[in-house]
């Protein structure tokens, strides 16, 4: 299952985005072990796991902040393992980092305008990052730093968007966000989603992921332990490949949020 | 009268020592580096000046359009390589280095122009006119436009951090560089902007420095980064206008501690630096209330 091929999905063309053998090491620690993925333009490609799974430093490391031990990142055919971060967003790849990091001293509106200043030309602009989120145009002069958590996951998520990125990367958009706002965030991506974004995103809360995913990886450990269409793959298996439990049918569906 | 009089010449005084540490303070309010080099790179500023002057012939008050741009491009060059390369080591780093580099330069200026001092002659009317308010205030037409320039100097850095879009970057990356990255922003390249324009203003203190006293080899440590530290402490770390107002109030005090005696100019400076230090260590104005 693995190495499925490309039933079902989008394109079988070149992957926008191909990881290849990916191994990262933090120090001693091997927190990637050989993982390859690819990602079809117009995907929504999830990547689920528990804590430490290596979920965020794969994301981090398709986004320049971590440099691999060996593997390599492919981008639209190039080849960007060696690309600094800022390189590699002004050719597309965008991420909405791990709690929500704005810049605090900034007003709104300079943080979406810091990420219209290498923005690809596209069809992301201010003005539209206001009319998908209305509220934001009122307080754009209030200080980034002062709004609630998921106040600002909006506005990284608008900054971000700015930039016209080929793919968005998302990372944990749920962390440290109360459930009722997790919902809201998650129930406006699709209308984000409809202008034909490629996604890979990162998500402990495994029922968020496969609510917009067309996509699933599970990793553990640093591995891959499933691969495959939300639709093609049983609430038991994801367990199991969350867990790392063989046969752990018996732990309630509920219990892979955390 | 004359206390008065002491009052004005410490708030024009002030002026100058702005000039002094707003590059300081820019530098340590966006890549936490406190560069020690930071008087002599304004020596070397007003090195520069004497050199423009008398090899070009252009007039001593316009000397600045070529010593800003030279000593702006040598910040930028200076934060992409040695300081830069430090920061990549952590911030601590930046303190051995930038202290290695002051002594470098100081030992190459004596080596090249020698340990005698120098003026630049700004002309007679601008050096020793003034205008007197009464029979004990006298106004000095150098300190007023030194001030003046100061001001503008201000302002110029205020609007351009606030307003244009390298000043968002500038602010961005000081927030929260790897954010910034993300966002396609390279932070060495807006780190060595914001060190040319740290450099650029040293400069032109370096060259009032110059024209109100004189230059020597040492006057970049013993004088400027002194005066420097001071007024950005006394102003608050990271604020501009904080060293404005750092400036002033150490002018005052040096001018009014002159007043009770001439000998006590300086430790009077250090005596209101100290009681800062001690009422209120975090400055006089807070970067929260500047915005």
């Amino acid at each position: 299952m693995t190495t499925a091929a490309n039933d079902g999905r989008p394109d079988n063309g070149t992957p926008l985005l191909e990881v290849a053998d990916l191994t990262v090491h933090h120090g001693q620690l091997r927190a990637l072990d050989a993982i390859s993925l690819r990602v079809y333009s117009g995907e929504v490609y999830a990547i689920i796991g528990a804590n430490g799974a290596g979920k965020s430093t794969l994301l981090r490391t398709i986004a320049g902040l971590h440099q691999p031990t060996s593997g390599s990142v492919r981008f639209d055919g190039a080849d960007v393992t060696g690309l600094r971060p800022e390189r590699r967003a002004r050719r597309g790849i965008v991420m909405v980092p791990e709690g929500r990091r704005l810049f605090g001293s900034l007003s709104v509106e300079e943080n979406l305008k810091v990420g219209a200043t290498y923005a690809r030309p596209g069809p992301w602009t201010i003005e539209r990052v206001y009319e998908t989120f209305d509220w934001m145009r009122a307080r754009r002069s209030q200080r980034a730093g002062q709004l609630s958590g998921g106040e600002q996951q909006t506005v990284a998520i608008g900054r971000a968007l700015i930039a016209n990125p080929r793919v968005l990367l998302l990372d944990e958009l749920s962390l440290g966000l109360a459930p009722v706002v997790v919902q809201r965030i998650y129930g406006m991506l699709p209308q984000i989603l409809a202008s034909g974004l490629t996604v890979l995103l990162v998500e402990q809360d495994v029922s968020q992921a496969l609510r917009i995913a067309s996509h699933l990886q599970c990793l553990l450990e640093g591995r891959t332990t499933l691969e495959g269409r939300p639709a093609d793959v049983t609430a038991e298996q994801v367990e199991a490949a969350y867990f790392g439990l063989a046969g752990a049918a018996a732990v309630p569906g509920e219990g892979s949020e955390s | 009268m004359a206390w008065v009089n002491a009052i004005i010449q410490g708030v024009l005084t002030g002026g100058l020592y702005a000039l002094f540490a707003c590059g300081l303070s820019l530098m340590f309010g966006v890549m936490k580096v406190v560069n020690l080099a930071h008087g002599d790179l304004a020596v070397v500023g007003g090195y520069v000046a004497i050199f423009v002057i008398t090899v070009t012939h252009v007039p001593v008050l316009w000397s600045f359009l070529i010593v800003v741009p030279v000593m702006a491009v040598v910040g930028y060059a200076l934060q992409r390589t040695v300081i830069q390369s430090a920061l990549n080591r952590g911030v601590l780093t930046t303190l051995i280095v930038t202290l290695g580099l002051s002594l470098v330069i100081e030992n190459g200026l004596l080596q090249f122009f020698t340990a005698n001092s120098r003026g630049i002659g700004a002309g007679m009317t601008l050096v020793t006119g003034s205008f007197s308010l009464g029979s004990q205030i006298e106004l000095p037409y150098l300190l007023l436009l030194i001030s003046a320039v100061a001001v503008a100097v201000l302002l110029g850095l205020q609007w351009f951090l606030s307003r244009s879009s390298y000043g968002r970057l500038i602010r961005a990356v000081a927030d929260d560089q790897e954010a910034a990255q993300l966002s396609g922003a390279d932070y060495r390249h807006v780190f060595g902007i914001a060190a040319a324009l740290a450099l650029g203003t040293a400069a032109l203190g370096g060259v009032a420095y110059g024209m109100y006293s004189n230059l020597d080899p040492t006057a970049g440590t013993d004088t400027i980064l002194l005066f420097a530290f001071v007024a950005v402490v006394i102003g608050g770390l990271g604020s501009l206008w904080g060293t404005l107002l750092g400036g002033m109030v150490l002018g005052i005090a040096q001018q009014i501690g002159a007043q009770i005696n001439i000998s006590d100019e300086l430790l009077a400076g250090y005596l209101v630096f100290l009681l800062v230090l001690i009422l209120r260590p975090q400055g006089l104005v807070t970067r929260r209330a500047q915005s």
